[in-house]
């Protein structure tokens, strides 16, 4: 079998050697193929321009600033307070939805330009695939989330002063102090957001189709804050996800209350795990046909 | 050890709904084969291509590709193996160059030092940082190609790769295909082109409503028709009469002025000589082997 011996040698072997790709590979491609689309400039471009648009407004008005909302009457003290308001507001559908737009998106794509065949039969395994998917997708979330707070930071920091920020405890803080906390009201607002991602994931696995996954998703957001807004279904307020996206608050306290950060760590694992892995499991096993 | 082969299909079955796509499809291609995989547009082509390549389950059976199951070893069951099923699928926002970086990042293995050369070998060279959206039909056929030789492959997987392009296109894949399988490289060719596969394929798998109706060589499968004569003689009535006299002539039949029969040649020869004797005079004689177009049709629409 000396005539089979030698191809067999090639690219088995010199793959073995090099080590197989794997999630690395997928995600970096799948970070490259997020920089080659328009749609993940759209979400990214709204992350950075709403904060804007919202300090443009507040010069142009000479209120107090949005009331009833947490640090509104404080956004002439301190800049500070800005990106604290834009979280709030966030909440609402913005962020939802600039993180389905490329969540719901990620696999979609592949079936409406017929390209998971192209990526199946290649020498990664279906769940490279899917892990580089959801990395590439956080990475993008998280870098959207951070330009929305960073940009509200610093700009609303520029125009209106960095100064000290007033709590919801009703103490001041420094303003080192403050960005900290910001900081760390942001990586707990991350958590529903992400569990937003991980929904958006889903519905795109199932729907196959980006603009029903994006639509889909935002109706689910939307469905949680009608939930959590009438009275008589108040007992299902803390485990709404939409709820989740309040956790940060706890920072802003004096000293921190750490309930609602913990909350909204396990009640948002508790909306992303299982549907990740619900998508995980209808992509590992699902029948590539389109294409 | 012998080697396991190439490709080794066992009663793969796929149903979708009350259709049956594939029905208990054996396919089995060795070492060095080109082979051609023909039929009719939803004979289940395309949907057992799938099962091979482990992008679909099958309900039944199993597919092994150099003795590994897809569906129990994921991606290392298509190490040494590539091609396409219908038309390739690459991403439009993205260049030529691009994806074959991409999809060769995915290989690993080196594969992204060749792409120069696949390029090279499809003739892309030229296009390849424009964007794929803007590539012709023939071009994407192309990358797709260049695409599975980045995997270095000793099994091509092909789906209908002429389909679509002009007669100059056609041609072209045509050699490129005769070049690989020169280089020793396995194809299973799938198609509905019989001219196409009489051309390039050694062995051949008919298949017609999800079943395999013929598996084995083309040469051979070609032989079973040999026997089968046309002559147009002089007086084909009296012609027809005497052969029908003839114990070793069968089959004689008569119309579209001319006669055919079955007969060895021995018996044709003797034939011939007894027409002359009886004053009929033979304008042609024509050994009739049908076409695999003829075989077919033959077999597909029974």
């Amino acid at each position: 079998m000396s005539a089979e011996a030698i191809p067999v040698e090639r690219a088995e072997a010199r793959r073995l050697r090099a080590g197989r790709p794997g999630v690395r590979a997928v995600y970096q491609w799948e970070l490259r193929k997020l920089v080659a689309q328009k749609r993940t400039f759209i979400g990214v471009g709204a992350a950075v321009l709403v904060p804007l648009i919202f300090i443009v407004a507040l010069l142009a008005n000479s209120g107090s600033g949005p009331e009833d909302v947490p640090f509104g009457a404080y956004v002439r003290q301190s800049g500070l307070a800005i990106p604290l308001v834009c979280l709030f507001f966030g909440a609402i559908w913005l962020l939802p939805l600039i993180t389905a737009l490329v969540a719901g998106d990620i696999f979609a794509a592949e079936d409406h330009n017929g390209t998971l065949k192209t990526i199946l039969t290649r020498s990664v395994e279906r769940w490279h695939v899917f892990a580089g998917k959801v990395l590439a997708t956080l990475t993008y979330t998280l870098l959207a989330l951070a330009l929305y707070v960073g940009i509200g930071s610093v700009v609303g920091g520029l125009v209106y002063g960095f100064d000290p920020l007033t709590t919801l405890s009703g103490t001041t803080v420094a303003p080192g102090r403050a960005l900290f906390l910001t900081a760390a009201g942001t990586v707990s607002y991350a958590m529903p957001l992400a569990a937003m991602a991980s929904v958006a994931l889903l519905l795109s696995v199932i729907t196959r189709n980006s603009a029903a996954a994006v639509v889909g998703t935002l109706m689910f957001s939307i469905a949680l804050q009608i939930l959590g807004s009438i009275s008589a279904l108040n007992f299902l307020d803390p485990y709404l996800l939409s709820e989740q996206f309040n956790g940060w608050q706890g920072f802003l306290r004096e000293p921190i209350d750490w309930a609602p950060v913990v909350r909204a760590a396990w009640v948002s694992a508790l909306y992303a795990v299982p549907a990740a892995a619900w998508g995980l499991t209808i992509f590992l096993r699902r029948d590539v046909t389109g294409g | 050890m012998t080697a396991a082969p190439p490709i080794e299909a066992r009663g793969l079955v796929k149903r979708y709904g009350h259709i049956t796509a594939v029905d208990d499809v054996d396919l089995t291609v060795s070492a060095g084969d080109v082979y051609g995989y023909l039929g009719p547009n939803g004979a289940g082509k395309t949907t057992s291509l799938r099962m091979l390549l482990g992008l679909i389950r099958p309900d039944a059976g199993s597919a092994r590709l150099f003795g590994r199951d897809p569906l129990e070893e994921g991606a290392r069951a298509l190490d040494g193996v590539a091609g396409f099923v219908e038309a390739p699928r690459f991403y439009p926002y993205m260049s030529g160059r691009r994806n074959l970086e991409m999809v060769a990042a995915l290989d690993g293995d080196g594969a992204a030092g060749r792409i120069d050369e696949a390029l090279e070998t499809v003739d892309l060279t030229d296009r390849a940082s424009d964007k794929v959206g803007g590539y012709s039909h023939g071009m994407k056929q192309r990358l797709g190609i260049a695409g599975a030789l980045l995997r270095d492959p000793r099994l091509l997987l092909l789906d209908e790769p002429t389909t679509g392009l002009d007669p100059g296109g056609m041609r072209d894949m045509r050699v490129l295909i005769k070049r690989l399988a020169g280089q020793g490289i396995t194809v299973l060719l799938s198609s509905h082109l019989m001219g196409e596969v009489e051309e390039l394929c050694d062995r051949v798998a008919i298949v017609g409503n999800g079943r395999v109706l013929y598996e084995g060589s083309l040469p051979d499968l070609i032989a079973t028709t040999a026997g089968r004569y046309e002559m147009r003689t002089t007086d084909d009535v009296y012609a027809a009469e005497l052969a029908g006299r003839h114990v070793d002539v069968s089959d004689v039949a008569r119309g579209d002025g001319a006669l055919t029969f079955s007969a060895d040649e021995a018996t044709v020869a003797k034939l011939t000589i007894a027409l002359g004797m009886a004053g009929v005079g033979i304008h042609s004689l024509v050994a009739r082997t049908a076409t695999l177009e003829e075989l077919f049709f033959r077999m597909t629409e029974s």
